[in-house]
C-alpha cells in the first residue's frame, strides 16, 4: 500500500457516485474507505465521530473474515452482510485495497440496496479502469 | 499509509502502539485520552479486552491541528501484545505510518520485549518494510516502578537490547502516572508527518509547505 493523493475532482466523482447510489438504495450511510480503516469518502446521515469507528472496525472485521476464509481454502468472502432489528450493515470489496459500506434501515431491503452497490461499484470500478490507485494518483 | 486530501486539505495518518502483553499500550491511549481530550475526535474505542488484556485493538482518532495548509489527523491504535494474537497485530499493522514500540521496564519482561520486537520486524517485513524504515520511537514504561521492591532494567541497558544501534528517539515513561506519555505521543507524530511529507516530495513531487 502506498500513501494516497486525492484530489478535489477525485473527490467529487466519488462522492456522486455514493450520493447517486444513496438515493436510489434508499441507503441512509455509505462509505468508502481502505483496507487499513482510513475513511476515502462518505456520504450521508451518520454521525462523523462513529463513522471513524466504523471504519476502523470494519477493516479491521474484513481481515479478520478473509483470514477465516482463507482456512477453508477461499481466497476471500467478497461480501459480507449484518443485519440488525433496525440497522443493517452491508460491505463489499472495492478493487484490492478499498471497501464499501452500506449502511440501511428497514426503510428499504436487501434486494434493493444490493443492486444498487452493484451497480455503484461497477460505475467506481470502470471509472477507475484497471487500477484505483492509478487514477487516484493521477 | 496516509491519505492525502486535497480538496478537505487533510492528512490522516496510522500510528500502532506495538510491544508485548501488559507492558502499557492501551494505558498509554487511556492516558493521552485524558491529557489531550479536546484535540480527540471520538471516544476511546477498545475492543474486545478482557480484564486489561486487550484482545482485538484499541482506537482513538485525534486531530493534531495543521502543518501549513494541511490539518493533520492521526488514529491511533494499539495492537493486542499477548503472543498467540499475531494474526490480529497484522490486521492492525496494515498500512501503519509510525510506531511507538512500549517496552517494559520489568527485569522479569525482558525476554518478551525481545521477542515482541523481533515479531514486529517480522510482521513488517512482510508487509515489505522494516524496523529502520517506518518512523518508530520506543517508550520505557513503568519507570515508576524503580526504586520499588520489583527488578527494573536500567534505561541503558533496555537501550542496548532494544534500540541496538540508538538509531531511533526513545523516552522513559509511566503509562499510568502519565509521565512521557506526551513525549512519545509528540515525537511520533512529528516523525510521522515528517516522514509522510517526504515521501509525497519524493514520490509525488508534492511540498506541503510550499506552493
Ligand atoms: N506501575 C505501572 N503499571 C503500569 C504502567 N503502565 C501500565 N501499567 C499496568 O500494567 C497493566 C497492563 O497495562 P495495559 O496498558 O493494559 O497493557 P497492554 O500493553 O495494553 O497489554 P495487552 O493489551 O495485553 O497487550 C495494567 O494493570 C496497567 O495498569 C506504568 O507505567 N506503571
Ligand atoms: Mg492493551
Amino acid at each position: 500500500m502506498g500513501d494516497l493523493v486525492l484530489t478535489k475532482q477525485a473527490l467529487d466523482r466519488i462522492d456522486s457516485v455514493l450520493a447517486n447510489m444513496l438515493k436510489r438504495s434508499g441507503a441512509h450511510t455509505v462509505l468508502l474507505i481502505d483496507k487499513a480503516g482510513q475513511i476515502i469518502s462518505f456520504e450521508g446521515s451518520m454521525d462523523q465521530e462513529k463513522v471513524s469507528s466504523l471504519a476502523a472496525l470494519t477493516a479491521a472485521n474484513y481481515g479478520a473474515t478473509t483470514a477465516i476464509a482463507r482456512l477453508f481454502g477461499e481466497e476471500e468472502f467478497t461480501l459480507l452482510f449484518h443485519k440488525g432489528k433496525q440497522e443493517n450493515l452491508h460491505f463489499s470489496n472495492v478493487g484490492e485495497e478499498y471497501l464499501m459500506i452500506t449502511v440501511f434501515n428497514n426503510n428499504t431491503h436487501l434486494g434493493l440496496v444490493r443492486l444498487e452497490v452493484q451497480k455503484g461499484l461497477a460505475e467506481i470500478e470502470t471509472m477507475f479502469a484497471q487500477n484505483l490507485r492509478e487514477w487516484f494518483n493521477a | 499509509m496516509a491519505i492525502i486530501s486535497f480538496r478537505s486539505d487533510e492528512i490522516h495518518c496510522k500510528i500502532v502502539y506495538y510491544g508485548p502483553g501488559r507492558g502499557g499500550k492501551t494505558t498509554n491511549l487511556i492516558s493521552i485520552h485524558k491529557a489531550l481530550g479536546h484535540q480527540a475526535r471520538g471516544e476511546l474505542l477498545s475492543i474486545d479486552t478482557a480484564g486489561d488484556r486487550t484482545l482485538f485493538f484499541d482506537f482513538l482518532p485525534m486531530d493534531l491541528g495543521s502543518i501549513g495548509k494541511f490539518k493533520i489527523k492521526i488514529s491511533l491504535y494499539t495492537v493486542p501484545g499477548q503472543v498467540r494474537y499475531n494474526d490480529t497485530r497484522k490486521l492492525v499493522l496494515k498500512g501503519v505510518d509510525g510506531i511507538v514500540f512500549v517496552a517494559d521496564s520489568l527485569e522479569a519482561r525482558r525476554n518478551n520485549n525481545i521477542e515482541s520486537l523481533q515479531n514486529l520486524n517480522d510482521n513488517l517485513t512482510e508487509q515489505g518494510k522494516g524496523l529502520n524504515s517506518v518512523p518508530l520511537v520506543f517508550q520505557y514504561n513503568k519507570r515508576d516502578l524503580d526504586g520499588s521492591k520489583v527488578a527494573i532494567m536500567p534505561i541503558e541497558e533496555m537501550e542496548r537490547t532494544l534500540n541496538t544501534q540508538g538509531r531511533h528517539p526513545s523516552f522513559p515513561g509511566s503509562a499510568l502516572k502519565g509521565d512521557g506519555v506526551r513525549e512519545t505521543f509528540k515525537k511520533i507524530c512529528m516523525m510521522t508527518v515528517v516522514d509522510v511529507s517526504a515521501r509525497l516530495l519524493k514520490e509525488k513531487g508534492i511540498s506541503l509547505t510550499g506552493k
